[in-house]
């Protein structure tokens, strides 16, 4: 063996013999398997190993830049124009991230000069459109960063096939969801998707939204929103989103409304269990028995 | 209505209002600010602070911050109140009310006396003109003692909700979270699970696997699915076995709507939970949650500030007797809080006028990842509140709810609180850890690489599994 990667690996498990000695591990780990959250972390006196306390610190540490980093939008013009369809860049009412964090209606707002742009567009363009495309950073950078070239690489393709006419697609610059009214009213589209990035989670920074809006105006109830959540590698696939939001955008044009009225009929539930309450004899017994 | 002024500098600063008054009167907060009732500079800030501290408290009773005729937590507020237990502090300024809370004669026992006489609006209105020493010092006399099937509140005491949240309500992983917060001493306030959905049938099964595993290993607790007061009417009238009635409430009639709730759909909930007489050693059976903010984020403010609203929701919760009373104080967002300068004032704020009402209180020490705060943050507010002797606070599995996607005190946590200032969780848990052998007398753990044997089994036949 080379006498390097021998003395690394001697220093190695010095490190854990060290460990060994000033933590006490928990005897259940193995329970981790029934869940995420961060059970059996062990413990020094009362208090969290140093291992455990500093994941955590790396994990607040992701969550926080995918709220504070800004959202590059050169690279994402970058990635939107492979796609073939023009891109209007936007901004709300909100000039700074402290602003936007404090101030959420000035984040559902167009600013006027991007108003004014779209109105200028529209009157060119003289069309109304079905749909328009909305993309914003929300809360998370990280969400469109990551998933903004794959979600419409499976989302385009679908809406072409529905014979929609698509609107540019619209970047705004530190929007809220409701933002896409003001877009969807001044482009003169009919219906509206924003994708946008959700309040991030500590395992989860880079989770994407999408809220779809039929018939939008200014000032629209969240209650005539459908919303796809959690759309990330780790959580729903851009498959399965293509597939509700093709559905719900079928429906919605076909009754004249979107919103909590019109269900999502192909949501299947989610409570595939893993396992069974083991803490009691009675289903200890059915357990072992299946 | 009483125009109020005060002088700050050479300026004469005016108040149209009693809630403009308490609006320009409260320190910092991002809410305010949204709702467009803050102050516009510290001075005019300090001025409403000099102004309030001259209000008699008789005040309150005559000016009310939402017209008695259209609001019922208004009318709750005027008709509850209690003129005897008022007398002793009726002549006082909001001013000369702080300066007799932190008095030596003001004891646990004054304060015990006074609590009917004191409206949520007295309560608000001097903790605006209180410095967080203040909020921990007065709070730290006043002790509200419930109980369910074990003690919770008693003085060196400091319980903990177990909260097993998981996304898809597995039983599995409910279990595991729920065995580690057991071994770790947590659960003596409540076993309580944010279900991942509303639905009926789903809730009772939850409710059945916490009274299975409370009674299964004799736990000297009470458990709490944390779902709409409704379901819960829903499922006593099935027969589920119901502990503790959850609900979220707020401070104006409006705001409840908004919840779906109103007194009357909570006098019937009560009932309900009464009726079942499950309790051991007490019948404290309903637990609520509340949070600055929650009227603004309804549109139900009324122009009243957000920390005034809050303290109102407790008018509503002290008519129930409940065992828990939950401030839930960072998950409402950088919008309601901004930092954890203003999460940690706000908590100390809550957790003051509940006790100082007669409220169990305790808090959710938590923040989401939007705001600007961080595990520092909790620290300062858990150890504040420990020796404000707040009654209990959430244990989850390292501080992460993979449900709920906040942060909040972890089973460490409170471990550490309680090594750090001596504290127990209630006696009859207590007891029930050391028979366990999860504790020893002094309140260390003494699990190492062995389970307790009641918990060997059930744990260890999983290892084939997992495996």
């Amino acid at each position: 063996m080379n006498s390097q990667i021998a003395k690394t690996l001697i220093n190695k498990k010095a490190a854990l013999d060290n460990t060994a000695a000033q933590v006490q591990l928990n005897p259940w780990q193995h329970l981790r398997h029934y869940t995420d959250a961060r059970i059996a972390l062990g413990r020094a006196g009362n208090s969290l190993p140093t291992q455990a306390h500093l994941a955590f610190q790396l994990d607040h540490a992701k969550a926080r830049d995918a709220v504070h980093l800004p959202l590059d939008y050169e690279l994402l013009g970058k990635q939107l124009r492979q796609f073939g369809l023009p891109v209007i860049t936007l901004a709300s009412c909100v000039d700074n991230r402290a602003t936007y964090l404090q101030r959420p209606d000035l984040g559902r707002t167009l600013c006027t000069k991007s108003i004014e742009q779209l109105q200028g567009f529209s009157q060119l363009q003289r069309h109304i459109y079905d749909l328009v495309i909305v993309i914003s950073e929300g809360l998370s950078s990280l969400a469109i960063t990551e998933n903004i070239e794959k979600m419409l690489t499976e989302l385009l393709p679908s809406l072409n096939q529905m014979e929609l006419s698509i609107a540019p697609i619209c970047i705004v610059q530190q929007g809220r969801v409701a933002v896409a009214d003001d877009v969807g009213v001044h482009i003169q589209a009919r219906m509206t998707v924003i994708l946008i990035g959700e309040r991030p989670g500590l395992s989860s920074p880079d989770s994407l939204g999408i809220y779809f809006t039929y018939h939008p105006e200014t000032g629209c109830a969240d209650s005539k929103r459908n919303c796809l959540s959690n759309i990330r590698p780790r959580g729903m696939s851009y498959q399965q989103a293509v597939e509700r939001l093709t559905y719900l955008i079928k429906e919605a044009d076909q009754r004249g409304y979107s919103g909590v009225t019109l269900k999502d009929e192909t949501e299947v539930s989610d409570r595939s269990a893993v396992g069974k309450n083991f803490l009691l004899p009675l289903l200890r017994k059915e357990y072992s028995a299946e | 209505m009483t125009q109020y002024t005060a002088l700050a500098g050479h300026t004469r600063f005016q108040f149209k209002n009693l809630a403009t008054l308490m609006a320009k009167a409260s320190p910092l907060r991002s809410g305010d600010i949204l709702a467009g009732l803050a102050a516009d500079s510290a001075q005019e800030r300090v001025a409403a602070q000099l102004a309030l501290a001259d209000v008699p408290l008789k005040n309150f009773l005559n000016e009310t911050l939402i017209p008695y005729e259209q609001d019922e937590v208004t009318r709750l507020i005027i008709d509850s109140h209690n003129t005897l237990a008022f007398a002793p502090i009726s002549h006082l300024t909001v001013g000369d009310f702080r300066n007799w809370l932190l008095r030596y004669e003001t004891t646990s026992e004054e304060l015990q006396k006074v609590a009917a006489g004191i409206t949520p609006e007295m309560a608000a209105a001097v903790s605006k003109i209180m410095r967080i020493q203040d909020l921990i010092m007065v709070a730290s006399k006043c002790q509200v003692v419930t109980k369910f099937r074990n003690t919770i509140g008693l003085n060196k005491t400091l319980s903990t909700r177990l909260q097993p949240n998981h996304p898809t309500d597995d039983p599995a992983g409910v279990a595991a979270t729920l065995i580690d917060g057991l071994l770790y001493g947590n659960g003596d306030a409540v076993i309580g699970i944010n279900p991942a959905t509303d639905n009926l049938q789903a809730v009772t099964e939850l409710m059945k696997m916490l009274d299975d595993v409370i009674h299964h290993y004799q736990i000297p607790t009470q458990s709490c699915v944390l779902t709409h007061v409704t379901t819960h009417i829903e499922a006593i009238n099935r027969g589920a076995p119901v502990d503790l009635v959850f609900q979220s409430i707020a401070g104006t009639e409006k705001a409840n709507n908004g919840f779906g709730v109103s007194l009357s759909i909570l006098d019937e909930a009560y009932d309900a939970a009464l009726s079942l007489k499950r309790g051991t050693v007490g019948n404290n059976v309903m637990y609520f949650e509340t949070g600055q903010g929650s009227a603004l984020s309804a549109n139900a403010n009324f122009g009243i500030d957000q920390q005034t609203c809050e303290a109102r929701a407790y008018a509503v919760a002290r008519r129930y007797n409940p065992l828990l009373v939950n401030t839930v104080v960072g998950f409402i967002g950088p919008e309601y809080l901004y930092n954890g300068k203003q999460i940690i004032r706000a908590g100390l704020e809550d957790h003051f006028c509940g006790k100082l009402l007669g409220l169990p209180m305790g808090c959710d020490i938590c923040y989401t990842n939007h705001a600007e705060a961080d595990q520092d943050d909790m620290d300062m507010l858990l150890t504040q509140l420990a020796t404000a002797g707040v009654n209990f606070i959430m244990g989850i599995p390292g501080s992460d709810d993979i449900m709920l996607n906040y942060q909040t005190t972890s089973f460490h946590d409170a471990l550490y609180a309680r090594q750090l200032l001596g504290l127990k969780p209630a006696p009859e848990f207590d007891f029930w850890l050391q028979e366990q052998g999860i504790v020893d007398q002094f309140g260390q753990l003494l699990v190492t690489d062995h389970l307790p044997d009641p918990f060997a089994q059930a744990v260890n036949d999983q290892i084939k599994v997992a495996s």
